[in-house]
Parts: C-alpha cells; structure tokens; sequence
C-alpha cells in the first residue's frame, strides 16, 4: 500500500451523499448490532452482581426458580446447624430463610400488570447482601406490614413512593423505603418482612435459603452435607452459578437474535458498499489507468480501493457505535423467561463490544468491497487510460 | 415511450440493479420474517374467543384458587360451564423440549374450544384413562407421537415422574389454532398431591369460564370478583384475549425492539436504494439535460427517476414476497417449538408492499430535486 | 538547415558512432484480437531514438502512434520484434519489473492531463515519489522545485478544478520529471489547450530537453507543436514512412 490515505479519504468527501448513505446503512447495522451485545452484557453484569461467591443458595430439588422452590423449616433448621455455615458475632448462624412470590402491579406508562418479585427475609438476608443500599426512607420494621422497593421497581411501577401502599394477599403493604440494588436483580424486588409475608401468604415453609459460607472452600463441604442427608431433598449451589443459570434462556435468545439479526441486515449493508464501491471504481478507470502508468502495482490499486470501503465501513462503525452508546442512558424491562418475574437491566458498553462492533463494520467494508476493488485492479492500463 | 425508457434504463447499468434488487429481497424477507415472529408472539391471544374468560388469583398467577370457587362461579348468571385448569410444567426428558402440559376437567375443556377437532371416539378413550391425555397435532408431529404412546414427564412444581398415554390427538380449526399442547385429567393431578402434598391439593390455577353473550363479559368479570371479594384468595377476572395479552405484555420491551428493528432494515435498504438512484442521477446529467433540450418537460424526467425507482422496488418486493412463504416454511421448522403458530399473513404481506412502496417513492425524492435542479448548459457540458 | 529525409538506416548509422540509443526498437509489432480475428496496429517497425533527442510522432488517428508510445512507455506489450529502452529488453519483464522500471524510468503527460481530482497541485506532483523510500522533508523539497520549475510554486494547496488547463498540464509536467526519469513520453500534450497555454506547455518541454537533456517522445497532430521537437517521425497504417529533422533546428 503506497498510496496516500487522504487520496482514499478524499475521494469519500467528494460523493458526500452517497458516502453518507452507504455510512449510514452501516451504521444502522452496526447499531443493532452494538446494541443486542450490550443489553447481553447488561443483563449478564446484572446477574454477575447479584450473586456472591460467599453465599450457597439452597432450593428444593429439580426446581430452577425460587418460586416454585420449597424449603420446610425443618429443613431449614438443619441448615443452620451446619458446621461449614458462617457465624456472625453474636455467633447466630449465617443463614437467611427467604419467602420469594410474585405479585402483579401496575407498570408505569400504560397500567398493564407485570409481574414483580416480593421477597420476604430477615436482618440476615439484608447482611448477605453488600450491595444493596438503601436509599431513601428506612428499611421494614420487623412484624409490620411494611416493603422496601428496589430502584427499579421504585421507578418502573405505578405507585412505588415512599408513604404510598400497595395492596395484596388482602393486606396493604406500606412502602417504607427504597434501595439501590448496585445495578443487581435485586433492583427488581420488593423487600418485606418474611413472616409477615408467610402469613398473608399463607405460607408455612420457605422458598429458598441462603447460606454464608464460613471459608468458599467449605461449598463442596457443604454441598457433600446436604446431598447426604435423606432429611434435605435440596439442591445446593453457589449464588453466581445459580443466578447465571437464571439468565441463560433470556442471555441466550438475546445473542441469537442480535446475531441472526445482524448477520440479515449487514447483507444488505453489504450490498450497498458494494453498489457504492463499483460506483466509485467506474468514476475513477482514468485515475486507475494513470496511477498503473505512474507505476503503482495492480495490489496497490486493489489495497486503495479496499481501504476506501473498509474507510467507509469505519465510518458507518464509528456512527452506529456512537449511537449506541446513548442507549446506555435507558433501562430495559422485560420479563426473564426463567423467573418468570420481570428483570430491569440496563445496554452496557464494554471495550470488548467497541472492538467487535468495529471489526464487524471493517469485515462488511472488506466484503462489500473486494469484488469491486478487484475490477480496478485487474483493468489493463491502455484500457483504462483509454475509457478514463 | 417512459415504460420503455424506464425499463431500458434499469438494465443499462445490470450489476448494480442486480445487487439493488438482491438488497431489496433480503429487506422484504427480513421484514417480512420479523413481522411474523412479532406475529407469532400474538398468536395466543389471536386465537381467544370472547366467549371465554379466566378466572385467576389476583395476586398473581402463580397463586392458585380452592376449587369449591367452580360450584360458585357457575352459580352465576349467564355462565354456561365452567372447567379447572393447572400449568403442570413438566420436563420431557431435557428442559430444551418445552411445550406446555395443562390439567383440566374433561370434556367441559374441550367443549369450551370448539376450535379443537377430534373424533368422538378418542375422547371416549379419553374418559375411560385416569392417567391419559390428550395432545395437539403439531406436538404430535413434532415428537412423532401417535396413540397409545406412553409419555413419561419430569414434574417441577408437582415433584416425581409422571407417565401419560396418549389417547386421542386433536387438530385445529384453522392454522391460527394453537395446537402444541397436551391435557390431562385434572382429578388424576390432585389425586397424587393429595397423596403427597395434602396442604397443596383441591388447588387450581385458573378457571376457564364459559358464558353465553360474548358482550357480557366485561359485566360477569366484575360479577365475578365482586363474589370472591375479601375472601382468602380474591380473583382476577378477564377476557381470554386480555389474560394471554397480559403474557404477551411482560414480555412487550422484546416485542417492541423487534417491531423497531423490522422498520430499521426498511431504512437500511432505503439507503441503499436512494444511493443507487443518486448515482444513477449523477451519471445521466448529460441525458437528462438533452431531454430537456428537446423539449421534454422537466416533468417527464422526474417521472423517469420516480418510474425507475418504483420499478426496482416493486420488483425485489415482488420477489422478496413470493420468497417469503419458502422461507417462513424453513423457519418454522427451526423455530416450530417456540412459536406454536408462525404463518406470514396477510396483513404483513400488505406491510411489505406498502414498504417497498413508500422506499421506492422516498429514495427517488433527493434524486429528482437535484435532476430538476439541472440547467441544459451545465448538463451538456458534463458530458466531456 | 536541410530539409532532406534521412533513411533508418542513415539513423542507424550515425548511431555506430555516437552512444548507443536510449530506444532501440527492431521489427516490432502489435495486434489486437478482436473476435476471432487479429487487426494488426503496428507492422515491422524499427527505430532508434537517442538520448537527449526530442521526438514527435505525427500521423493519422488509427495510424498507431499512440500504440507506439504506449510500448515504448512499458504500458502495453509488443506482438512480436525487439523493443530496448535504456539498454533493458521491457518486453521480457513481468508485470510487477514493469511497474516499478515505468515508476524509475518513465515521466507521463497525457493529453487530459489525469490529475488526481482529489489531490492538490503539490500532492499530485508527490504523488511518483510515493513509490520511492525518500523521506517526507526530501520528497517536499523535489516537488517544491518541480513547480517552481514549471511556474507554478504559487498553486501548490490548489485543487485541479482551480487551475486552467494550460496549469493543469504544467502540473502533470512537474508529475512527469520529479522521478528524474530517462525518457519523458507525452500524449498529445496540447490537444486540449489553447493557443497560448500549449505554447507555454511546448515552450517548458523545449526547456526540458535543450537545458536538462531529458529524452522526450511526442505524439502530436498538431504542426505547432512539431516545432518544438528535433526530430518528427511519420506514420501510417502501422508503418514508419520515416524520420526526418524538424527544420528551424
């Protein structure tokens, strides 16, 4: 390659409106493109910092949800009695006994009902969890019916605010407080206290439980117990793993769709570089000519060519990445195939989606650009000298 | 005379109208394949009928109602029958193969969907098996069932192995009919939780309602709840086609992308089509100056750009249509296990004309300003 | 000075005593296949061009004498014969040789000057010297030279479309000399000009070749600008009709 760049990026300044519009096809593509990758990575990071590498979670066996889980409270005595289970200082086992359901509320914008989590624990449960940080208003008394929300479902659902109630399980549920998930699943519960919640629901076990483990080393300790004992027909796993496995179904129709959807429509980008790039080529067989004579080889004229479209790919790339970008602005709400429950995550940009976001535009330049490009290059130069 | 010039001029420069048109094909197919996904999401709630309504727990669906609620909801006034339905959630041999099993009362269920066929005979042998069941043709066809086959299901919410066999197979009224489904005996479902969950039995999720006016139904609902109101368990009454739209409107955010999506490949190809007439503009500079020069009004070479542009949409929207039945066929055996229905419809036919349509009109508009705009001298003197 | 024609063989002959000629060009021919069939352009031509010597090629259109140039410029390849420039046998070189030998040895003016629209005066000048390894500063200081050489070191940031065309030539000019070529071939350089800007691009030609002894060949039907070279060489029909020196030498 010997030919200047500003040759190549001229030439693209000169048919402005055809660079704009060959760009701006690009640049939609890569936008969707950007985009599916980056809610994937939004929902994965939700996911990622809900769980901790501490903390065991225990359903009963064969469910994937805490929802249709079971846990009785025999069992979960015997859970706090395990050696392998943290202790905090006033040596009271580690271990938070949780009531998970699902209630419809209104969602904000049109009042359609949408599935929330309400999760019911103890102090316990609010230590095991880090992350979550309350942020306005207190937390719930212990024996009142009082809720806490989560950020999500404080700014989502119809009736969320601090002094409001809800209403169900025949009781109104005053909302207390609001806290701030650190960007978990967690922004998409409501919090109570879990006996107040077993009793309107009627509920005489538990959902899940939650233990902190004394050392992470302990887990496979741990899950030996459980899985030896006939009295706990449990299934016991890591909190990440388990909340990974909540997201896969979502994760995973996300990413096939982003793809085949990206992979469709750069077809057609494709088809427009390509358009565009036979264009130029056909403009430009007098300069082709003259650049052979002047010496320039036949690869120097295919490289010329095929940077112009890689350049105009870039360009597209470089819009529709832009583009993307804003979305970070939005929360996306919908439901996790899974749980059952809705999830609200957020389009997160990672430097690994940049690159792939821009290694994906230059491949559709080089494709869209490479037959065209090898018409300059294969012209025989009294040919092109001759038509230019 | 236009027509002529029109058509000439689409094959003076082959290359580039064939890769328009390969453009505008992928576009009309992609537009036309996420409509129908957007569709098939729908399909559910497409097929409800208004003379059904769901009775539910008002908390949420994944509380359940007593099942004396039945004897109380038939009581009322302008209900026909009345039949119990559980989501049972069992795993056949790999969470992959999911399709969705009920528990409901037998026949009343099927007497309330007259949009299910299925000969008298079978539904006989039906009544006759406690542990039978009932499944839809495109199931059957999917795991190649036929009856007497025995389906063992891995139960989540209602623990242990559960074995049905299959007594009869029913069809759909219409391709519209979802018919991806199994159903069993609701009596044989709390049987055994009575044996094991006693606390669990005589539970249900929903009541299927059948009423008489299909304009009664906003009416009965309230009629409805206002019964169960301040009990144990109040209920939720709605529509079946409000009850499968609140489904759909948990997942709307999905639906909704996809919808923007199809429009974004509409403007991609748009794109692509307003730069191929810009530059077929470009070129012919000197041609459209002669025409004027002969006295063309500036009229007829606007008409040549709009014509010749129209006519490469219609074209690959023609071919992109036609392709699309092919294609939907091939998708539908891909994805036949996530969408029960997946037909293109009419409606969507229509969308992707009117697509095509409105790119064809769009992408000439900048190209016809900038041919009006041309002055005879300075367009003959592009010529050298 | 006499007008008298002088043979091939007189041209051969006074080549014996003087160096050896910078073109040698013996039996060479040219067709094309168009079809089936093969349309001959250039039949059994020989010809020496010796070095500083300005050459006009003058004939018909269709008479070959662009083809001529062509092969001899290393842009088109020979049917048959022998074609020698600078001692070197071009038509034995492959593609890639050729390339790089025009990029050291040919300077190029066409008729239409084949500027590169998008580039300025200076980097259109610039623009061989990409294919050599001088450095940034040494390739600025060349073309600077190059135009100030061809009067027009007051145009450099200008775009082709702001000069005229009698600018525009003088601009490929500076192109075709920055290599510091052996032989300058140049395609009816004054055909698109008028009167007083060809005079000028004939004028800095003339310079070229009586100041710095560049080697140029023309081809040209316009007699004004035979005037220009030393010697003018005839064609018809693909045949040499023979060379003779321009009078007013």
């Amino acid at each position: 390659m010997n030919l200047p760049l500003h040759y190549i990026a001229r030439n693209l300044w000169t048919r402005r409106l055809t660079t704009a519009l060959t760009a701006g096809g690009m640049a939609l593509v890569v936008f969707v493109f950007a985009a599916v990758l980056m809610l994937d990575a939004g929902l994965r990071r939700t996911l990622v910092g809900t769980g901790s590498e501490d903390n065991a979670i225990l359903l009963r066996q064969g469910v994937q949800t805490e929802i249709q889980s079971g846990v009785s409270r025999d069992q979960a005595a015997l859970i706090e009695s395990q050696p392998t289970v943290a202790r905090n200082a006033k040596a009271e086992p580690m271990v938070s006994k949780e009531i998970v359901v699902l209630i419809g509320a209104p969602k904000k914008g049109d009042n359609k009902p949408q599935n929330v989590v309400v999760r019911g624990l103890g102090e316990v449960g609010i230590a095991l969890r880090p992350q979550v940080k309350l942020i306005e208003g207190r937390w719930f008394a212990p024996g009142a019916s009082e809720i806490v929300v989560g950020k999500g479902v404080h700014a989502g659902f119809e009736g969320m605010d601090v002094g409001g109630s809800t209403r169900f399980a025949g009781r109104d549920w005053r909302i207390v407080g609001v806290f701030d998930g650190g960007a978990s699943a967690f922004d998409s519960e409501a919090w109570g206290d879990v006996e107040q919640l077993g009793q309107a629901f009627r509920r005489i076990g538990y959902s899940s439980v939650i233990a902190r483990l004394a050392e992470r080393s302990d887990f496979a300790r741990l899950k030996a117990s459980v899985e030896s004992d006939v009295r706990l027909k449990l299934d016991v796993k890591v909190e990440p793993l388990f909340y990974e496995e909540q997201s896969k179904a979502l994760s995973q129709f996300l990413s096939i769709l982003g793809i085949a959807l990206s992979l469709i429509f750069s077809l057609g980008a494709v088809i427009g570089a390509a358009i565009t790039m036979y264009a130029a080529v056909s403009n430009r067989i007098g300069e082709i000519g003259t650049l052979r004579a002047l010496g320039f080889r036949r690869a120097a004229i295919l490289w010329a060519f095929l940077l112009e479209s890689v350049l105009l790919a870039l360009l597209g790339g470089v819009a529709g990445l832009a583009a993307a970008s804003f979305l970070q602005l939005f929360t996306v709400s919908t439901m996790n195939f899974t749980s059952f429950s809705q999830l609200s995550f957020g389009f997160h940009l990672t430097p690994g989606i940049a690159t792939q976001a821009m290694v994906f535009a230059a491949v559709m330049g080089v494709v869209g650009g490479f037959l065209p490009s090898l018409r300059a290059a294969r012209m025989e130069i009294v040919d092109a000298l001759r038509a230019g | 005379m236009i027509a002529k010039l029109i058509v000439k001029n689409i094959f003076r420069a082959r290359l580039r109208s064939l890769l328009t048109l390969i453009g505008l094909v992928i576009a009309v197919l992609a537009f036309g394949l996420l409509r129908t996904v957007v569709d098939a999401w729908y399909a559910g709630s497409d097929m409800a009928s208004a003379n059904r309504l769901i009775t539910r727990n008002a908390i949420s669906l994944t509380f359940t109602l007593p099942t004396y609620y039945r004897e109380r909801v038939r009581a009322i006034d302008g209900v026909t029958q009345v039949s119990l339905s559980s989501w049972f959630g069992g795993i056949y041999q790999d969470p992959k193969n999911f399709f969705p099993q009920f528990a409901v009362t037998l026949p009343t269920h099927f007497n309330l969907y007259p949009e299910f066929l299925m000969p008298p005979e079978q539904m006989d042998a039906m009544l006759k098996d406690r542990t039978g069941c009932l499944i839809g043709r495109t199931l059957a066809d999917n795991y190649g069932w036929k009856i007497g086959d025995k389906i063992p299901l891995q139960g989540t919410i209602y623990p242990g192995t559960w074995e049905f066999t299959v007594r009869g197979i029913f069809d759909g009224k219409d391709d519209g009919t979802v018919t991806r489904q199994m159903y069993f005996h609701w009596d044989y479902l709390n049987e055994r939780v009575k044996q094991g969950f006693p606390r669990a039995a005589d539970r249900v999720g929903v009541f299927v309602v059948g009423i008489r006016e299909g304009d009664r139904a906003a009416e009965l609902s309230a009629a409805i709840d206002a019964e169960f109101k301040n009990s144990l368990a109040e209920t939720l009454t709605e529509t079946e086609k409000a009850f499968q739209l609140s489904f759909v409107a948990q997942t709307e955010t999905i639906v909704a992308a996809i919808r923007l999506v199809s429009f974004v490949v509409i403007i991609i190809i748009l794109a692509v089509v307003a730069n191929t007439m810009a530059m077929t503009v470009r070129e012919r500079v000197a041609e459209y100056a002669t025409l004027k020069a002969l006295g063309f009004a500036p009229g007829f070479v606007v008409a040549l750009i709009f014509g010749e542009s129209l006519t490469l949409t219609l074209l690959g929207g023609a071919l992109g249509m036609v392709l699309s039945f092919p294609v939907i066929a091939t998708f539908k055996s891909f994805v036949g296990s996530i969408f029960p229905v997946f037909r293109l419809s009419e409606a969507t036919l229509w969308w992707q004309f009117g697509a095509v349509v409105v790119v064809g009109l769009l992408a000439a508009v900048l190209p016809a300003i900038r041919s009006a705009r041309i002055r005879i001298v300075d367009g003959l003197r592009h010529v050298a | 000075m006499s007008d008298t024609p002088r043979s091939d063989a007189a041209v051969a002959g006074d080549a014996a005593l003087s160096p050896p000629p910078i073109v040698r060009i013996r039996n060479l021919s040219k067709h094309y296949v168009r079809g089936d069939q093969a349309v001959p352009v250039l039949t059994d031509i020989t010809l020496d061009i010796p070095e500083g010597d300005f050459l006009a090629l003058m004939g018909p259109s269709g008479s070959g004498k662009s083809t001529l140039l062509n092969l001899i410029a290393g842009i088109d390849k020979p049917s048959g014969g022998e074609l020698t420039v600078g001692g070197l046998n071009i038509a034995q070189l492959s593609e890639a040789e050729l390339a790089d030998w025009r990029a050291a040895n040919i300077g190029f003016i066409f008729q239409f000057y084949n500027l590169m629209p998008v580039l300025t005066a200076f980097e259109n000048v610039e623009l061989p010297l990409m294919l050599t390894d001088l450095s940034r500063s040494d390739r600025r200081e060349r073309v600077e030279l190059a135009l100030s050489l061809v009067g027009l070191a007051d145009r450099m940031k200008h775009y082709p479309n702001e000069l005229s065309g009698g600018q525009q030539q003088r601009v490929a000019i500076a192109r075709a000399i920055i290599t510091d070529p052996t032989l300058i071939v140049a395609d009816e350089p004054t055909g698109d000009l008028d009167k007083k800007s060809a005079a000028d691009v004939l004028a800095l030609l003339q310079q070229l070749n009586r100041e710095m002894g560049k080697t140029i060949i023309m081809v040209t039907h316009d007699p004004g600008a035979v005037r220009a070279a030393r010697h003018v060489t005839h064609l018809e029909k693909g045949e040499l009709l023979g060379t003779e020196v321009v009078s007013g030498e």
